[in-house]
């Protein structure tokens, strides 16, 4: 997908390029906007799961809830996948994208 | 409503509260055993799709987590069952594992029933509540919003004894 406008999102199918290392397409864990939790809840799970500082995780809680989305942590795509499941355990609305 | 006292979390239960807790934690374990069922909306929001765009990732994380996550949230809703105090009604003390895992449980609740009542940003329950006993006092929605009115103040009692 050389020299090509590639799309952020590629298809499952294709496999991992040689010529771009991982570590440069970090993925993300994203937090989406939901009704029912507690702000203060969702921001103790942020601190509680990522040893954020309480301004911090009131940030992301807050950017959460008025623009519906955050992206909470970044890096491998199998450490993404580690976050999002403990999010679930959780109760939050996490999902793992590309960055 | 729950308070800290030295490194436990109190909290004192009538008769009622303890069989509703006892209903709504039995529903949250019947849900994820018997009724597991991932075009259910209950079950779509507590074990969200990972990859919203990708099927097939998604269907792989699963393979991978989603019995540890049914296991922990089981586990977590029988942490209200193992704790709650006769019919009668009673005490209930908690050490720190014990009162994590009641806070998610009365999450995963409160979510179940978020999606059951279609409860959106901007709801607000004392005029869903009002126009619930306008229509029908006797009905089963002016419960379930009460339940998942109380839920609340439960978490946040407990949430709140917590931090402190």
């Amino acid at each position: 997908m050389g020299g090509m406008a590639a799309p952020q999102v590629a298809p499952v199918e294709t496999p991992d390029t040689d010529e771009v290392p991982a570590s440069d397409r970090p993925w993300v864990t994203i937090v989406w906007d939901d009704p029912v939790n507690l702000m203060a809840y969702v921001t103790w799970v942020f601190q509680k799961l990522f040893g954020y500082s309480r301004e911090k995780a009131e940030q992301l809680m807050l950017d959460v809830h008025h623009k519906g989305k955050a992206v909470v942590s970044s890096g491998a795509r199998e450490r993404m996948e580690h976050d999002a499941s403990q999010l679930h355990a959780y109760g939050l609305w996490a999902t793992v994208d590309r960055s | 409503m729950f308070r800290r006292r030295g490194d436990r979390y109190v909290a004192n239960f009538a008769v009622d509260e303890v069989r509703v807790l006892r209903k709504v934690a039995s529903e949250v374990v019947g849900l994820l055993t018997d009724g597991f069922d991932h075009s259910d909306p209950v079950v779509c929001r507590l074990f969200p799709e990972v990859y919203p765009d990708d099927a097939a990732g998604t269907a792989e994380f699963r393979r991978y987590t989603e019995g540890d996550l049914k296991t922990a949230k089981i586990d977590q809703a029988g942490a209200i069952l193992a704790a709650l105090p006769g019919d009668g009604g009673g005490e209930v003390r908690l050490d720190a594992e014990a009162a994590e895992a009641w806070l998610r449980a009365i999450n995963d609740a409160r979510l179940a029933m978020g999606v059951r009542l279609e409860i959106k940003d901007g709801t607000d329950l004392g005029v869903e509540l009002d126009d619930a006993v306008a229509e029908d006092p006797t009905s089963s929605r002016v419960f379930q919003l009460s339940v998942y009115a109380y839920l609340g103040y439960l978490q946040e009692s407990l949430l709140n004894a917590l931090i402190d």
